[in-house]
């Protein structure tokens, strides 16, 4: 057994109490079945467009076709004359609302529908409101719009030349298309460490543009109330309060005459985090009509404009000596952020958190510098479960010890071995700035090693070779960033990044848990209740988890960046323990004792010494609401409310390793087979931590083989629907391998590290280094995302080319 | 125009536009929100119902097209308050997280069921590779439907129940 053992902070025993556990579940942590699946296996889930409200109206949206065109008139004449169209608004209409500009939330303006110009195809022109769905779209083509072509910029390695067409020029003063630079580390250092290396390495790595596409499009319900001036607002939305704030800055609405409600979530992965003009559409149809407006985008909507993730050109070198030691790495970003820089990232993270790009190795010196740029596509960039640009960090490193493994003949997998953070100098301090909180890396890449039977692959794969057979076995060993975060460094338009959690504990003994975050699929009724099971003793069933409504749900930032679990879970942790302090002292009246003469088990306070006299956690709820004599400062409830502002980020991590075998005739690439080791620190539900590991290495696979939203010269996007965006079946992954370390985070109130998108971090590279080690025999050193069959072929043909 | 057709054992009448899809007239005229809509393009299978038993896409078929068929949507599924063992089977082995792919899948891997009770991996994820999953990575779906074929039993009790 080569799990790691778990540290002496790990909070309470893992078996659950036998005395009150008749059924054969753990009541805390362990695998149980998930709370929300009755519902959804029962087809009665509570999804955006499954709501109907009474009077409720459809919105459609009018989308620009071209990517770059003065507008230059509307004519709306025909649509109104429509028989069922109650409304029609376009951004003239917006403009005397104050409304047709709103702010991004990375300080940028971005148009809600357009005034002057279009900036990508797909953008916002106009709002319709009709009585049912199929009226608005046909209203839509009765719409006359005037466009003037304007010279599109879709190529960000040309988007800062001289003489290229200035995409924000409603910006005054802007005379071209940059947006910011923005650098981390010590340029000077690196320089020096690279000036004097015996080995330097260095490629070109494109992380294409690719979407998160979650099987239920973007959407919103807006119903305002003209007498209250109550404004409540049905969103797909994975951050409900920052959403309410920020719809009471910008649309004027005071901020407790707002109610967001987030029902069921069909996906998010970062999808459903910014706030889409459409949402505002629907808030402004339902004022101008007085009923509820519902609005749903279609498939190629969500693909054409709403937040895309990634785009990051990436100029990689590294620095090592002849025997394998990395000194240094550096690199140069051209950052692709579309037509309105509209990321959503903590405010002084311009390029996310990309600058942990040092990866899990021990090192010298590093510099990172970025350059963001606007193009004529859709804005976003920060999505699809990228822990804001880890994703990017980890493919880069990750590619580039691989090209530097092949550069030195070493095996990839010794040449990390021989490079990681030992566990001796955890917490590390990179030389980014970064405090790794723990990590034990070496165990976790040789379970994986040994679990995929790594020295027998590569004696296969020698015999493969030799026969003209093409394998490739590709490792990857990333460093996740996490838990977002410490509020005097991270915020989101001056939100800090901290979040509440309450716990109440009704006199029967059964509870209620509010949170601020937003589930999306990742089961949180099941995992916050059992993380109050597990300090309570309270059996997870008896605990409901409310969620998704600002009415109804302390402040808190929302569930993004794998934050759920290490802000929120820590926040509802202590609550929990602070409900168990004031249950503590009030069995201590009860019993007629001191509080310090108590001990706890799970479940139960009892006399030191006499288990015999002892009240259950669900007696003293009943006792703190009754009639007991409460001790002097004690009230008389069992509730308990916390806001969890995070110490630091925490660092999940993993090895993977991949197998592919390429067929030479075609280049199509097979996924045979995928081990992943995991460590997330302490592990509250297996079942729902390896569930999330398995959709993120689909993620992995899907981009490094199919997924890619491309433009042509014109700025058509080439991905705008499922026919064109390819996302991978069950017939395109393997059954995946799983395997876990438990190196708990010391700083975290339950050493919990977070989980929901690690493999989507970490399993890129893995697939595109063994793309390339099978690849090899034709002197191929990288190849860019997708490896599909025609990309592929082409580089056995020693053409490998980007794919932008 | 009208169309009658059988939806979950009932059957129903209505007046309905010809270009009305059969997922809008499950969704908006029945109400039956469990099947949903992902796509467009027959890609996402999240909008599958079964007519006459095979699996359809339901974007992809005009309501008029199903007159005079049987339709099942996943609200169909449990009968009498008994799960069909592929609902059970999604609950024990994770087949789903958020769920919104999930009635389409669980009704392709009845129609599955239903013609070859024994399926390996292989045919099961055939039988599900015109749908999309998002979250679950399908191998547990794929074991999902394994625990359904080995635990059939749920599903004899509830045909015993119904006739």
């Amino acid at each position: 057994m080569t799990t790691v053992e778990e540290r002496s902070t790990m909070p309470q025993e893992r078996e659950s109490n036998p005395a009150a556990n008749a059924a054969d579940r753990p009541i805390g942590y362990g695998r149980i079945q998930r709370k929300e699946d009755p519902r959804f296996v029962r087809g009665k889930g509570r999804y955006l467009d499954d709501i109907v409200l009474p009077g409720m109206l459809h919105g459609a949206i009018l989308r620009s076709p071209m990517a770059h065109a003065r507008l230059v008139s509307i004519d709306t004449t025909e649509a109104l004359a429509h028989p069922k169209v109650h409304a029609v608004i376009t951004g003239k209409d917006l403009e005397g609302l104050n409304l047709a500009w709103a702010p991004t939330l990375s300080a940028d303006t971005m148009a809600v529908l357009a005034t002057d110009k279009v900036r990508f195809q797909g953008q916002e022109v106009a709002f319709v409101v009709a009585e049912d769905r199929y009226s608005a779209r046909d209203a839509l083509e009765l719409i006359d719009v005037e466009y003037e072509e304007l010279p599109v910029v879709i190529d960000a390695r040309r988007a800062l030349e001289p003489g290229t067409a200035v995409i924000r020029d409603d910006k005054e003063g802007k005379t071209d298309n940059h947006i910011f630079d923005w650098e981390a580390g010590d340029k000077a250092e690196t320089d020096a460490v690279f000036a004097r290396a015996a080995v330097v390495v260095s490629e070109e790595v494109v992380y294409p543009r690719v979407h998160p596409a979650p099987m239920e499009t973007c959407g919103a319900i807006a119903d305002y109330d003209p007498i209250d001036g109550k404004l409540t607002l049905y969103e797909t939305t994975q951050a409900p309060h920052a959403h309410r704030t920020l719809y009471a800055m910008v649309a004027g609405i005071p901020e407790h005459k707002i109610r967001i409600i987030a029902g069921d979530i069909g996906g998010g992965f970062g999808n459903k985090v910014g706030i889409y003009p459409g949402y505002v559409c629907a808030v402004v149809g339902s004022i101008v009509t007085g009923k509820p407006v519902k609005w749903v985008e279609d498939r190629s909507e969500n693909l054409m404009s709403t937040s895309f993730a990634r785009d990051y050109i990436m100029k990689g070198e590294v620095a090592a000596t002849k025997d394998g030691k990395i000194l240094a790495v550096r690199t140069h970003v051209l950052a692709d952020h579309g037509a309105f820089n509209a990321t959503a990232q903590p405010t002084k993270y311009p390029a996310g958190f990309f600058s942990i790009f040092t990866g899990s190795y021990d090192l010298e010196a590093a510099h990172c510098s970025v350059t963001g740029v606007y193009t004529n596509k859709a804005p976003g960039g920060v999505a699809y479960a990228c822990s804001f640009r880890v994703t990017e960090a980890v493919y880069l490193v990750e590619r580039m010890v691989d090209v530097l493994a092949q550069k030195l003949e070493m095996d990839p997998a010794e040449l990390r071995l021989k490079n990681f953070i030992r566990p001796e100098q955890f917490p590390y301090k990179n030389k980014t700035g970064w405090e790794y909180d723990s990590g034990d890396y070496e165990p976790a890449l040789r379970m994986c090693m040994e679990q995929i039977g790594y020295a027998d692959l590569r004696r296969e794969q020698e015999e493969k070779r030799a026969r003209g057979e093409l394998m490739g076995i590709g490792v990857s060993f990333f460093t996740e960033t996490v838990g977002a975060g410490p509020r005097k460094h991270m915020d989101i338009v001056g939100l800090g990044m901290a979040d509440g959690a309450e716990v109440r504990v009704h006199p029967t003994g059964k509870a209620v848990v509010r949170l601020s975050v937003q589930t999306q699929g990742q089961g949180h009724e099941t995992t916050f209740a059992q993380i109050v099971a597990e300090e309570l003793g309270i059996p997870p069933e008896d605990i409901e988890v409310v969620h998704g409504d600002t009415d109804q749900t302390p402040f808190g930032l929302g569930t993004y960046g794998s934050r759920s679990t290490p802000v929120s879970g820590g926040a509802v942790a202590l609550a929990a323990r602070k409900v168990r302090d004031k249950a503590k002292a009030i069995a201590a009246a009860m019993l007629e004792t001191r509080p310090e003469d108590l001990d706890w088990e799970k479940g139960r306070f009892f006399v030191k010494g006499d288990p015999s006299a002892a009240k259950t956690i669900q007696e003293v709820a009943l006792g703190a609401h009754g009639t007991v004599a409460l001790p002097d400062g004690i009230d008389g409830n069992l509730d308990a409310e916390v806001t969890y502002d995070p110490p630091n980020l925490t660092f999940p991590f993993g090895a993977y390793i991949c197998v592919v075998d390429i067929d030479p005739g075609t280049g199509k690439v097979k996924v045979r087979r995928f081990v992943a080791v995991d460590d997330c620190g302490t592990r509250i539900n297996p079942m729902i931590v390896e569930g999330q590991i398995h959709g993120g290495l689909a993620d992995g696979v899907g981009m490094a083989l199919m997924e890619f939203i491309g433009f042509d010269e014109q700025g058509n996007c080439l991905g705008g629907s499922f026919m064109d965006y390819l996302i991978p079946t069950a017939m395109e992954v393997p059954d995946w391998e799983t395997g876990y370390t438990v190196t708990p985070s010391p700083h975290h109130p339950i050493g919990a590290k977070g989980i929901g998108e690690s493999a989507t971090v970490g399993s890129p590279p893995a697939v595109v280094n063994a793309v390339v080690d099978a690849l090899a025999p034709f002197g191929v050193t990288h190849m860019d995302m997708p490896c599909t069959p025609a990309r592929v072929w082409e580089a056995m043909q020693g053409r490998p080319t980007p794919p932008i | 125009m009208q169309v009658t057709m059988t939806v979950n054992g009932t059957e129903v009448t209505r007046d309905v536009e010809p270009r009305l899809l059969l997922v809008h007239f499950l969704r908006d005229t029945l109400r039956l929100t469990g099947t949903h809509w992902g796509c467009d393009t027959s890609n996402c299978g999240t909008c599958v119902v079964l007519v006459d038993g095979e699996p359809v896409k339901s974007c992809t078929a005009l309501a008029a097209m199903t007159d005079g068929h049987d339709v099942r949507t996943v609200e169909g599924m449990a009968r009498n308050g008994t799960l069909d063992p592929v609902q059970q089977g999604f609950m024990e082995e994770h087949g789903l997280q958020c769920g919104f792919c999930t009635p389409g899948m669980m009704l392709t891997a009845r129609a599955l069921l239903d013609r070859n009770p024994d399926p390996d991996e292989g045919e099961i994820r055939e039988a599900i590779s015109g749908q999309i999953c998002r979250c679950t990575g399908y191998a547990t779906i794929v074991r999902s439907v394994q625990w359904a074929a080995a635990h059939p039993a749920a599903a004899t009790t509830e045909q015993e129940v119904t006739t």
